[in-house]
């Protein structure tokens, strides 16, 4: 048996960004032992990056929004593909837990009134995201953050031990999740620190790894994003869904090409930007979808004077969900009408005076001056699209977050339904708040009701801990993991991107089986001591098995939807609507299977008119409409 | 500007021993030091130990010393120097080492947890918070920090002085303070804890924290100079407290 350090808890929190701390608060206040495990320093999650805001229909800047229109939104966003009942739930409390924040200090924005200011965005009726100028991310993350410090400041007053009932394990790197019985038993992870191992003993763990971009050569995703919690989830039994749908923003940097996919906020274009082509012209107006048609300014006139009066005019089409505008980008490229370096433009300076767009946009100001030379307040950017979120994700119980593992539980990026095919920019905080919420009061219910604790078995420890430490013995001549990420980078940008046709993903497929060859001969050198390296070569795994998932079930959705385009089925598909992809693995082997979604509530269906719904759903799934009926 | 050789010195080592390392490593147009670094693991150095999240500016974990100056790595472009320049690249020296450009910075977690959190304001429900933009900037301002501690790396009260470290909570710790005396709805006294628990004192507003903040934070003019003002303006009060308290929402911004 593997000598190892041993922690025993009653929630394990994977991740530490907003979803991971909102759970850890939860299962905390429930008055559980918990510990997130995070691969990085506390407070540096992706989360940090989210930018321009959280989704709530408080109605502060416009009255008449509310739960119903952003549910509406939502599932107008995802193509209707999105699991409604999670769809419901995070529109109906995201407003409580946006307030919430501010009880634990929280600084947004204000309104005249004082209320919190709530922005405009892609795809959203009303201006609906809480914002902290362009930095909304950071905000929600040190809020958490601060949040977790001050409980444990009352477990220190309680007990003397800062400790005593949440523990941040810090640069911690979780390999395998253990069962027993089919039941969560554990964890095992390592130290990035000093490579030493670590074992959780818990009942219950809550993934929120987030996603998977750093498996796309452009993305606007960090090295953490490598679909750690997809990949662990499926190794021990659970499913993932929706992994074909892949958002590619559409305004990443293009230039310089060092920072080609860093995130250009959705913000710069809800407070007037506007995306032009190499004409000067404003080229969205042409690329209105069917499903949008009347929904959005059909003039730039209307689109202009929407700013100021929304309740006559209809809003700007550069505001259409993300999945319209980066598709819309990727043809105007493509006819030869793109900017200098690939992209198209994005124009604020033109919109906005100078001292405006630094008080509204202070980080795209700073970070286009200090990584481009490119002055926002006075020259257009260049923007193209960049690979930015995966709608797919762990297949969970809308209410409690539970995967169909028992013990497991997921939330946010890394879980999947909520978005359907396409997300909304903003619904990502929102959506992190609101389950990481749920998946940690599942978590804590799940611990309360569960009998015996499922004991971990030595031998299922001494298998991870032993696969860990197979690089280090690879062949003399083995393969350099920096080699491998990167081709397979390469392979998913290239075959599986923005744009997909059935021959170039099974290229990708058996890229992807040679690259699994290759990455079992990776050999890392150097000792355990923070190798990243070595860290690459355990992350690569988890990415390998992710894009396959991405792969295998992008070949199996032959029409278009949100974020899966393919070029071989380029429309969309009533039948496709109801079914979802689901991906599971034995041994090495993906498996993907269709299966149908349980039908809308009647009275959320009713929430629609019959004509917009027509557009997405069969005939017989209308029949009991009460406008079909009549 | 087309590619080209650049030398770089960086150093290498864990807690026990280490030393500057040269390497020649090809540079293209627009490359930040990250870049550079980056290359260095994936064709010469792989496992070359630094600490980095975003490449945006924005989490604030890449922070190092370049030619002996603190900065994040990302936000450091190439084109700063000149193509025969050598620069040399080091871990933040305040901080122990943990290997090569990363430190263990756990001082900071230590610290965090010393200074007492926002305390709501009582029967105010969830919802009814109201506050001016106005009010509300001061503080916005500093929570604008991405923890990079380069001005707690930098700050001579402990970069110099290990003996420091426990009585003094550094300048990104001050700044938290002031930024909760300064939230307009914080219902807790910080004065008094500032400067006799967290060390206000030891500062002597030589700037250096302000001079390296990535993020342009004004630390020294607009939290501790303010903060300090603060403490010396009165002795410890709590009618003048409440009425600070109340009527500071008319002070002029800075």
């Amino acid at each position: 048996m593997t000598e190892i350090e041993r922690h025993s808890f009653d929630v394990v929190v994977i991740g530490a960004g907003g979803a991971g701390l909102r759970a850890v608060i939860e299962a905390r206040q429930r008055g559980f032992r918990v510990a997130v495990v995070s691969k990085s320093l506390f407070g540096k999650a992706h989360t940090v990056m989210a930018e321009g805001g959280c989704a709530a229909s408080m109605g502060n800047a416009n009255p008449n929004d509310n739960w119903q229109v952003h549910f509406r939104d939502t599932m107008r966003g995802g193509k209707f593909l999105n699991n409604w009942r999670m769809a419901e739930l995070h529109a109906k409390e995201a407003p409580d837990r946006v307030w919430e924040l501010e009880t634990y200090g929280a600084l947004f924005d204000r309104t005249k009134d004082g209320k919190i200011s709530q922005r405009n965005f892609g795809g959203h009726t009303y201006p609906r995201l809480a914002h902290v100028g362009d930095r909304t991310g950071l905000e929600l993350i040190r809020t958490m953050q601060q949040k977790i410090v001050s409980l444990q400041q009352e477990d220190f007053a309680e007990t003397g031990d800062y400790e005593a009932k949440v523990k941040v394990f810090a640069e911690c790197t979780v390999t395998e999740l253990l069962t027993n019985d089919g039941k969560i038993s554990g964890a095992v992870a390592y130290w990035r620190e000093n490579g030493k191992f670590v074992l959780f003993e818990t009942p219950a763990v809550v993934l929120a790894t987030g996603g998977i971009g750093k498996s796309f050569k452009v993305t606007s995703n960090s090295w953490e994003y490598t679909g750690d919690g997809h990949a662990l989830a499926m190794r021990a039994g659970a499913t993932l869904i929706n992994m074909e749908f892949v958002q590619f923003h559409p305004t990443g940097m293009v230039w310089p090409p060092s920072v080609k996919g860093i995130l250009v906020t959705e913000g710069v274009r809800g407070d007037g930007g506007v995306l032009k082509n190499s004409d000067d012209k404003r080229f969205m107006f042409e690329y209105i979808p069917d499903v949008f048609k009347g929904q959005y300014a059909e003039s730039t006139d209307e689109a202009d004077r929407w700013y100021d009066d929304a309740d006559n005019n209809r809003r700007t089409p550069d505001l259409l969900p993300r999945d319209e505008v980066a598709r819309a980008i990727n043809s105007e490229v493509k006819a030869g009408r793109g900017s200098p370096h690939g992209g198209v433009f994005l124009d604020i300076a033109s919109r906005l005076p100078a001292e405006e767009i630094k008080r509204r946009l202070p980080s795209m100001y700073h970070q286009f001056k200090e990584l481009a030379d490119v002055d926002i307040t006075k020259e257009p950017m260049e923007v193209g699209p960049t690979c930015h979120y995966v709608m797919g994700g762990i297949e969970v119980d809308p209410d409690s977050g539970a995967a169909t593992v028992p013990g497991l539980f997921a939330a946010g990026e890394c879980s999947g339904g909520m978005h359907g095919s396409n997300r909304l920019g903003g619904n990502s905080l929102s959506d992190l708040l609101v389950f990481g919420r749920r998946a940690g009061l599942g978590a804590a219910t799940y611990v309360e009701e569960l009998g015996e604790r499922p004991a971990v078995a030595e031998s299922d420890v001494d298998a991870a801990v032993a696969r860990a430490l197979a690089p280090f013995d690879g062949p003399a001549d083995g393969e350099n993991p920096y080699d491998v990420h990167a081709e397979l980078q390469q392979s998913m940008n290239d075959l599986v991107g923005i744009i997909r046709k059935a021959e170039e993903i099974e290229q990708a497929l058996a890229r992807l089986e040679e690259l699994k060859k290759r990455a079992q001969q990776i050999v890392v050198k150097g000792d355990r001591k923070f190798n990243p390296g070595w860290h690459l070569a355990m992350d690569l795994r988890n990415m390998l098995l992710v894009s396959e998932c991405v792969a295998r079930a992008a070949l199996l959705r032959t029409e278009s939807r949100g974020g899966h385009t393919r070029d071989d089925f380029p429309g969309m598909d009533a039948e496709w609507r109801n079914k979802l992809l689901v991906c599971s693995v034995q041994g090495d082997a993906v498996d993907v299977s269709p299966k149908e979604q349980v039908p809308m509530r009647q009275d959320l269906l009713e929430l629609f008119e019959l004509g917009e719904l027509e557009k997405y759903y069969t005939d017989g799934e209308l029949a009991a409409h009460p406008q079909r009926k009549a | 500007m087309g590619s080209y050789q650049a030398s770089f010195r960086v150093w290498r080592g864990d807690d026990e021993s280490g030393a500057l390392q040269d390497y020649t490593v090809e540079v293209n147009e627009g490359e930040v030091i990250l870049d550079i670094i980056h290359r260095l693991q994936a064709t010469q150095a792989p496992d070359l130990a630094v600490r980095w999240n975003c490449k945006a500016g924005k989490c604030g974990s890449c922070s190092a010393e370049i030619n002996g100056r603190p900065r994040l790595m990302c936000m450091t472009r190439m084109s700063t120097f000149t193509e025969d320049e050598v620069i040399t690249v080091t871990p933040m020296r305040t901080f122990p080492v943990i290997r090569d450009l990363v430190t263990d910075v756990s001082f900071n977690y230590e610290k965090a947890r010393e200074i007492p959190s926002f305390a709501p304001p009582e029967g105010v429900a969830p919802g009814e918070y109201r506050m001016q933009q106005v009010d509300v900037e001061r503080s916005q301002e500093f929570r604008k920090c991405i923890e990079c501690f380069l001005c707690q790396n930098t700050c001579h009260v402990v970069r110099d002085h290990e003996e420091n470290k426990k009585s003094f909570a550094g300048p990104r710790f001050l700044m938290r303070v002031a930024e909760l005396d300064m939230h307009p709805l914080d219902a807790k006294d910080r004065q008094k804890a500032a400067q006799e628990e967290h060390g206000l004192g030891f500062c002597n507003i030589t700037k250096c924290c302000t001079e390296v903040c990535p993020e342009g934070i004004h630390i020294t003019d607009n939290a501790l100079i303010p903060m300090k003002e603060r403490v010396v303006d009165r002795k410890y009060d709590p009618v003048v407290w409440l009425g600070n308290k109340l009527f500071k929402r008319s002070g002029s911004k800075s």
